[in-house]
């Protein structure tokens, strides 16, 4: 479930699904947590769905994408599984990484999900190895760097777009203007009026779309991996979107009001694209009512299973580190062992 | 040195060859033996590399396998990250090891844990080569000897060879390796020479260290450059003392089980590298040893290695501060 076309009434329920879905499980996420279940830290995109799923509908099934700290969005939008991804937030052995990343770093590199990422700024320059391996081995394979726009101010992303220019290599730059890096706003961190100016350094393609709007996402995205797989090289985007929540769960966002967060939700992602749907035919209120209710019900589903889900045995601490190649030296080579061990 | 079109060669059959030589064979055979595999760095294609490591390889597998980068290292390394994440195998050149705080971010938190983060579903096949050690007057931004932090930092493979052959065989076995792996080339032995082996399937196992000189007085484990010099003392000593000499050859995995049969052989150890002293290689090499050899010990552990302080430029200083066979001698006067 990665590629739909958007333009087809099929494609605009599945956008819809998706968005509800990213919704609906980061609602929960965030009363999860709040009620003590969920260890670490939860950043959620709740206020961002179309950005992640607009982006994502415009992709093929082999495409990679690298994510943020703020991930759970784009694995939806990628097509990961809501039982695996929740066991993963409890830090349970049937979680997306059995339970050593969490949160902050669930990867599905077989759906091409890179992984989330702790470091601001850390994924575009695997977004350009992945396109590097695109062009290596004559893939037409395209690779989408999702980031924030605090990621903006990092070095790194200017090294892999610069990369990326001067090697004609099929990327997409999109940067995710939720308007704050971490408690920062925007026109505090950057001296642009717009972050996709960034892409003039570079001599790439670079505009500014409304993220609050699935469908201006997908038909940027869906340019922008035209021109990759034509070999014209990667294109930079900025979509402009809002962030809900604060930047963690429990972060007491001294930055903001209430009112301005009410002002975008005026606009909000999911109503508006739930509006047009109607207003066009596409979709009856109660239609919606039940795709609603069915994806709360996955949800529940999903949290309830991940809580009664078995944690991880604590041996398994010491797996995953290498793979086998390496020959066990000594006792300090138990670390390395990836046969599940039976003698520790 | 012919090897592409040589026609397989028995695994006894060795040739004579500089370290530099000896690194290039073995890019040369991983790069005709698997298309995945790409060499990626700072002037390695026409320019052949600062130190000529590469040199002519571009010609003979373009400019998409023999790849310049721009002056980029947290961009490449990080591009070679994701590369090795999606089927390729990169070999990184990092121009010289002091240049690896550039990217550091793209390998510590990116490349050596990327498989252990993601539940062991990611294969992490990057190689990245760089050059160690003083002795050129480079002074401290191009002269050091880091290889402890990264065999410090779990999740990336650490080896340093020591003789031109290791060279080889280390760095093909660090191709072939589907984890992260470290190979530190000390720069004063690019014009070392040695006999190498011409079979192009010639690898050292990862983790391994190798008795180069048998003796039975005193252990030296060594690495890099003071390999061949405690190779020499050995001879130098022979009659008056019977040197053991020890290629560590891996930081880490650590060869434990070598050092400790040698140890309780000789009953005294000499451990020379060139990098700070503290917390190092030095003391985990030591720290082993006195773990599991602790009563054949006759002496104390001796440390051969820099002191703290970073390698200055002027030659008088450089000297003073550069380990060499010197120290070890001294250092196995002291013991023995």
């Amino acid at each position: 479930m990665v590629a739909i076309n958007i333009e087809t009434e099929d494609g605009q329920k599945e956008a819809l699904r998706r968005m509800l879905t990213i919704r609906a499980f980061d609602t929960k996420a965030g009363e999860l947590f709040g009620d003590g279940e969920l260890p670490g830290f939860v950043h959620l995109y709740i206020g961002e769905e179309a950005v992640g799923v607009g982006a994502c509908a415009a992709l093929e099934e082999d495409d990679y994408i690298t994510s943020t700290h703020r991930g759970h969005g784009h694995c939806i939008a990628k097509g990961l599984d809501l039982e695996r991804m929740m066991a993963e937030l409890y830090g349970k052995a049937n979680g997306y990484c059995n339970g050593k990343g969490g949160s902050m770093h669930i990867a599905d590199v077989d759906a091409g999900m890179l992984g989330a990422n702790g470091i601001v700024g850390a994924g575009p320059p695997l977004a350009t190895g992945a396109a590097l391996t695109s062009q290596v081995k004559g893939e037409d394979t395209v690779a989408l760097a999702f980031f924030g726009d605090g990621a903006v101010a990092q070095g790194q992303i200017h090294e892999a777009i610069n990369l990326a220019a001067t090697w004609n290599l099929p990327a997409v730059f999109l940067v995710e203007n939720n308007q704050f890096g971490e408690g920062t706003p925007v026109e505090k961190q950057h001296n642009l009026q717009n972050l996709s100016e960034t892409a003039e350094a570079y001599n790439i393609p670079g505009f500014t779309v409304d993220g609050m709007d699935v469908t201006a996402v997908f038909e940027a995205v869906k340019e922008a991996r035209k021109r990759a797989v034509d070999r014209e090289g990667p294109t930079f985007i900025e979509a402009d979107t809002y962030r809900y929540r604060g930047h963690f769960e429990g972060d007491q966002q001294p930055y903001r009001t209430d009112e301005d967060i009410d002002l975008w939700k005026e606009n909000d992602a999911i109503e508006s694209f739930k509006e047009r749907l109607i207003d066009a035919g596409t979709i009856t209120e109660s239609e919606f009512e039940e795709m609603e209710a069915d994806i709360s019900a996955q949800v529940e589903e999903a949290a309830k299973n991940a809580k009664e889900a078995d944690y991880p045995d604590p041996n398994e601490a010491y797996d995953d580190m290498f793979n086998a190649t390496v020959p066990e030296i000594d006792g300090f080579a138990q670390q390395m062992r990836t046969d599940g061990g039976e003698d520790r | 040195m012919s090897t592409e079109s040589a026609p397989s060669s028995g695994p006894s059959q060795t040739e004579e060859m500089t370290v530099r030589e000896a690194i290039r064979l073995a890019m040369r055979e991983e790069l005709d033996r698997d298309d995945d595999v790409f060499v990626i760095g700072e002037d390695v294609g026409e320019f052949g590399g600062v130190f000529e490591v590469t040199s002519g390889l571009v010609d003979e597998y373009g400019e998409d396998r023999i790849r310049d980068t721009p002056i980029s290292e947290a961009g490449f390394m990080g591009a070679a990250v994701g590369a090795a994440a999606t089927g390729t195998r990169p070999v990184v050149e990092i121009m010289f090891a002091d240049f690896l705080g550039v990217c550091s971010e793209q390998i510590i938190n990116q490349m050596a844990k990327n498989r252990y983060m993601f539940g062991g579903k990611t294969e992490m096949p990057v190689t990245v080569r760089t050059t160690e050690g003083g002795g050129m007057g480079a002074a401290s931004q191009h002269s050091g000897t880091l290889h402890t932090w990264f065999a410090h930092f779990p999740g990336i493979i650490a080896v340093a060879p020591g003789t031109p052959r290791a060279a080889k065989g280390l760095l093909k076995s660090a191709i072939r390796s589907d984890d992260p792996v470290f190979v530190f080339e000390n720069k004063a032995m690019y014009e070392q020479t040695g006999e190498v082996p011409l079979d192009e399937d010639y690898t050292i196992p990862l983790g391994t260290a190798k008795v180069e000189r048998e003796g039975d007085d005193v252990t030296v484990v060594a690495t890099q450059r003071l390999v061949g010099e405690s190779l020499d003392l050995a001879d130098e000593l022979a009659g008056e003392t019977s040197v053991e000499v020890i290629d560590l050859r891996s930081l880490y995995p650590l060869d434990t089980d070598t050092l400790v049969e040698s140890v309780n052989k000789t009953g005294r150890l000499v451990i020379a590298d060139e990098s700070p002293l503290s917390y190092g290689t030095h003391a985990e090499v030591a720290t082993r040893v006195m773990e599991n050899a602790f009563f054949s010990l006759d002496a104390p552990i001796q440390r051969v290695g820099v002191a703290d302080v970073h390698i200055p430029f002027s030659p008088a200083l450089e000297e003073e501060v550069l380990p060499d066979a010197d120290d070890v001698k001294a250092a196995i006067d002291r013991i023995v």
